[in-house]
């Protein structure tokens, strides 16, 4: 089911102001590739580029390639909303829907496609739950208010809402930023476990956390602040953290700056 | 190029097949000719209808259409689309036409003299005469209505903000809402009743009252508002200088939001300035100019706008000197947003965003 | 320094200090500075408490006068005749005039401000949508005689056509049959009266939507979502209450609006099934064509049709604060 992105010569705008420049890397299908850097990098921007996420935001332009297994995503006649559909997406901050309960939030991309039967759902409502490591805990109350649940529990099913589409891809912004330590560690367990299935993106501003989750990393810097962010250099999660071919890679590891 | 080749290959799951750009446009046109032959050849007279019939068309055509082509999701899509666009068309109608016709129709007798007579030898039928005594009116009524409401809505703003607690205060805002929804019908009942009992004739201070009972509440929620944008600090800031409370509402929190205070209180002249019902009840209206609000009816710009149109029976003349004070008080009123807007854009605390 | 040396000399029985000394410090009211603003302002408080006291008061005090001498039934007597002995009027009329012309103009702008409300926060394109809420902006401040000028000159001859449609497809149903008399009927009003209510249903709708949290609209976005099921999924229901509210506020005008209904409307003392045919009447309309000729009986009799209307616009406004309040709580976890 997972599938590669290959980026080429990808530069993203905010209206004139350009935030990421010529970006080219490859994400591995059944991997989890981790974006570190500094603060204004352009690593979230560059992450919502990869579901067309970021031409939502007023100004937000593209140009270059990305392919998913060989289709572009910026191609002719691709609808963007189908790309979301493939490429799913877990925020910074967990945003299950205020108005739905936990299971309405898990069921609710499925019902937008609609020709799930009352039983088909329920399977994939529990299997997601399952899938996020949240079932036991929410199985007694699936009909209560998702805001009701702690952040760590939101997390997850707003990660259980994600996949519960099947997607093909897995984007995650910082999703452990606005998390205690325990909830952060269910979720770096969680991402271990997805990546069998999935292929997975995540953006973390904590290097001990590329360092855990991730088999590949990429680093992004900008030589200024108002430049563009560019990728600096992508590789083995244990080279990068070890052995980086960048003097500015080893700076940012060993805490020399940012 | 190889890229294409293969994708064409291949079913894809992201490329959903869309309808072009133009589409809209094209099955827009399409209804339109299919409505018009309808119509000729049904024999139906009724442009109302052929648009009816078009609009019908067009949404039951982009629904089909689209929902063949791209699927039952951007089908409803599309439809909500056209529905929010119909619908804005549909209000920019009206609303466009009431200001055209005020402005085209309003043009055509005012001019400074006009503005510089009353009605007090013309008949309503008549061509001539204008609006002096209305303007006079307006002022004076609209002022000491201001004067009035003013100081008591800020001050009780105050009183709720920086000292209110308790059960007054609660009272105080709880009858602040109530006052909010008062119709301008009842507020100038409510001082007919006491003019009733004291057996007194029209008068333009009656007004006034009657449109301050309508003026405060939108004061104090305005200036309530301002006020809790001042950031505590600043408050602190000066008590802990050792500077009194009332000097440092006075000194310190007033002038940070007096931009917003002003652009309140403008608003609600505003808002007050076109009231007609009270004045009709309480001013009663005057042919001749009365520059004392303090005794005998006087006129009012809103007021003299509906006895132009009632009164006239129907002679143009009339008419168009209601539609020429229409714009003389639209003029007035939008003058007076368009400033208080800017001062609110002028006065607005620079750190906001 | 009083307070102090007072303190160390007879230190309270509790260690809080007393009501009165600890309110006495959180207003600072020691200095005649601080009494005399704090007697200003909270004096005005007073005086607004005192002026919703009086109009309830001399309102019922006017009203009762009239009532007491009334030959019919306040309530459902359709007459309204002051000037002759015995006097005969009743609000009966006035009361349906009033909530159906309000309902048809909430049921032709609700839906139809709730869409230009979306059209500006989620469809139009940005650089259309700030001047045109700032237009809609200006045009709620349009005063209401203008609207009411307007809609008898321009609004009322062009009404024709739309009701011989009506009549002749939907007059059997009796609520749309129509005597080919002038369109100045209770449909006319509900039409004007929505017209005039759009602007501030659209003002405060449009506030909510573009209230509504980005994350979620985000959320619903990366699911897949095409634009019209993101707003289904997270603007609609977050600003459900909100548009509630901003309704009711329209409604509350359209109420107690006058003038706009007494230049469109030729009233008469009837209920009517047709809404198309001339004829009825509201509170407010009432008020300000039956005033000129009253005298002062007729006056006190339109004074209790008023603190009836004042009671309805009070109920309506109550409802919409309530909510407002509830919303502001179920919001409470978001903010």
């Amino acid at each position: 089911m997972a599938k590669r992105i290959d980026v080429s010569g990808l530069t993203a705008f905010y209206g004139s102001h350009k935030a990421i420049e010529d970006i080219s890397m490859t994400v591995e299908p059944r991997s989890v590739t981790a974006f570190i850097g500094p603060s204004g990098c352009g690593k979230s921007t560059f992450l919502r580029t990869l579901n067309r996420m970021h031409e939502v935001t007023p100004g937000g332009r593209v140009e270059g390639k990305v392919l998913l297994d060989e289709e572009d995503l910026y191609g002719q006649g691709i609808d963007p909303v189908s790309v979301r559909r493939e490429i799913g997406m877990v925020f910074q901050r967990p945003n299950p829907f205020p108005t739905m309960s936990i299971f309405d939030n898990v069921a609710a991309g499925l019902r937008l496609n609609g020709g799930y039967k009352k039983s088909d759902l329920n399977d994939i409502v529990e299997k997601s739950l399952k899938g996020a490591n949240l079932w036991n805990e929410v199985k007694d109350r699936l009909n209560k208010p998702g805001s009701g649940l702690s952040g760590g529990q939101q997390q997850r099913l707003c990660i259980a809402r994600a996949i519960a589409v099947e997607p093909k891809v897995l984007l995650m912004d910082e999703p452990c930023s606005a998390l205690d330590p325990i909830s952060t560690l269910a979720i770096e367990d969680l991402i271990g476990e997805l990546k069998e299935r999935f292929t997975i993106v995540i953006v973390t501003h904590n290097m001990q956390q590329a360092a855990r989750v991730s088999d590949r990393t990429a680093f992004f810097n900008l030589s200024a602040v108002g430049q563009p962010g560019r990728l600096i250099e992508i590789d083995d999660t244990e080279r990068i953290f070890s052995n980086p071919s960048v003097q500015a890679t080893e700076d940012y590891i060993s805490g020399r700056f940012g | 190029m190889s890229h294409a080749a293969v994708t064409e290959e291949r079913p894809s799951t992201l490329r959903g097949a869309s309808l072009p750009v133009w589409s809209p446009w094209a099955i827009a046109a399409g209804s339109v000719v299919v409505a018009v032959l309808l119509g000729l050849v049904a024999g139906i007279d009724s442009r109302v209808q052929w648009g009816l019939i078009a609009g019908l068309l067009f949404l039951a055509g982009t629904y089909g259409i689209a929902a063949k082509v791209e699927g039952r999701r951007q089908a409803k899509d599309r439809i909500a689309t056209s529905l929010v666009w119909v619908a804005f068309l549909l209000a920019v109608v009206p609303l466009v036409s009431l200001v055209w016709t005020t402005v085209a129709r309003g043009v055509k007798v005012l001019d400074l003299y006009f503005l510089t007579h009353s009605m007090g030898i013309v008949a309503d039928s008549q061509p001539g005469g204008g609006i002096y005594h209305a303007i006079i009116g307006s002022l004076e009524q609209v002022g000491l209505a201001t004067l009035m409401a003013a100081p008591i809505g800020v001050l009780t703003a105050i009183y709720l903000v920086e000292y209110g607690r308790g059960g007054l205060a609660r009272a105080v805002t709880f009858f602040v809402d109530v006052m909010t929804g008062i119709p301008s019908v009842v507020a100038g009942l409510f001082i007919l009743s006491l003019m009733l009992i004291f057996e007194m004739e029209p008068f333009g201070f009656a007004g006034s009252l009657a449109l301050a009972i309508l003026m405060v509440p939108v004061v104090v929620r305005s200036t309530e508002e301002m006020l809790k944008l001042v950031p505590n600090e600043l408050r602190e800031a000066s008590l802990a200088l050792g500077v009194p409370k009332w000097r440092t509402i006075l000194k310190v929190v007033l002038p940070t939001s007096i931009g917003g205070i002003t652009t309140g209180i403008m608003l609600a002249i505003a808002r007050i300035a076109g009231e007609t019902a009270p004045v009709l009840l309480l001013v009663f209206g005057n042919r001749f100019i009365n520059n004392n609000p303090f005794e005998g009816a006087q006129q009012s710009l809103p007021l003299y706008i509906y006895q132009q149109y009632a009164n006239s029976a129907g002679a143009n003349a009339a008419y168009d000197r209601a539609w020429a004070a229409s714009l003389t008080l639209i003029a007035f009123v939008m003058i007076l947003n368009l400033l208080a807007r800017g001062i609110a854009r002028w006065k607005a605390p620079k750190s906001g965003r | 320094m009083d307070i102090t040396t007072k303190n160390t000399e007879a230190p309270p029985p509790s260690p809080q200090p007393t009501e009165a000394e600890s309110k006495r410090a959180a207003r600072g009211a020691t200095r005649p500075g601080d009494r005399i603003f704090l007697g200003l302002s909270r004096g005005s408080g007073i005086l607004l408490l005192v002026v919703m006291a009086a109009i309830a008061v001399f309102l019922t005090y006017r009203a009762t006068l009239a009532i007491s001498k009334d030959h019919g039934n306040f309530l459902t007597t359709l007459e309204w005749n002051t000037g002759v002995n015995p006097p005969t009027f009743g609000i009966a009329v006035l009361a349906y005039g009033t909530v159906i012309s309000s309902i048809i103009a909430m049921v032709i702008a609700v839906p139809i401000a709730v869409s230009i409300a979306l059209f500006l926060t989620h469809y139009a394109p940005r650089r259309l949508s700030g001047p045109i809420s700032y237009v809609i902006d200006l045009l709620a401040a349009v005063p209401s005689i203008v609207y009411g000028l307007w809609g008898a000159l321009i609004l009322v001859p062009n009404l024709n056509g739309l009701f011989g449609w009506l009549n002749d497809y939907f007059g059997w149903t009796g609520f749309f049959s129509w005597d080919e008399g002038a369109p100045r009927s209770m449909l006319t009003v509900g039409i004007l009266l929505a017209i005039m209510i759009l602007p501030i249903i659209t003002n405060v709708s449009r506030e909510v939507f573009r209230q509504a949290p980005l994350m979620h609209q985000e959320a619903a976005l990366a699911l897949g979502a095409t634009r019209w099921e993101v707003i289904r999924m997270s603007v609609l229901p977050f600003g459900r209450s909100g548009v509630i509210s901003a309704s009711m506020l329209g409604l509350g005008r359209a109420l107690g609006e006058t003038m706009a209904v007494a230049t469109v409307l030729s009233p008469d003392f009837l209920i009517h099934l047709s809404l198309l045919n001339p004829g009825g009447g509201t509170f407010a309309q009432n008020i300000a064509s039956k005033f000129g000729e009253a005298n002062e009986f007729g006056r006190d009799a339109l004074i209790a049709s008023g603190l009836v209307l004042f009671v309805i616009t009070l109920l309506v406004n109550g409802a919409a604060r309530l909510i407002i309040a509830r919303r502001k709580e179920y919001s409470g976890a978001n903010a």
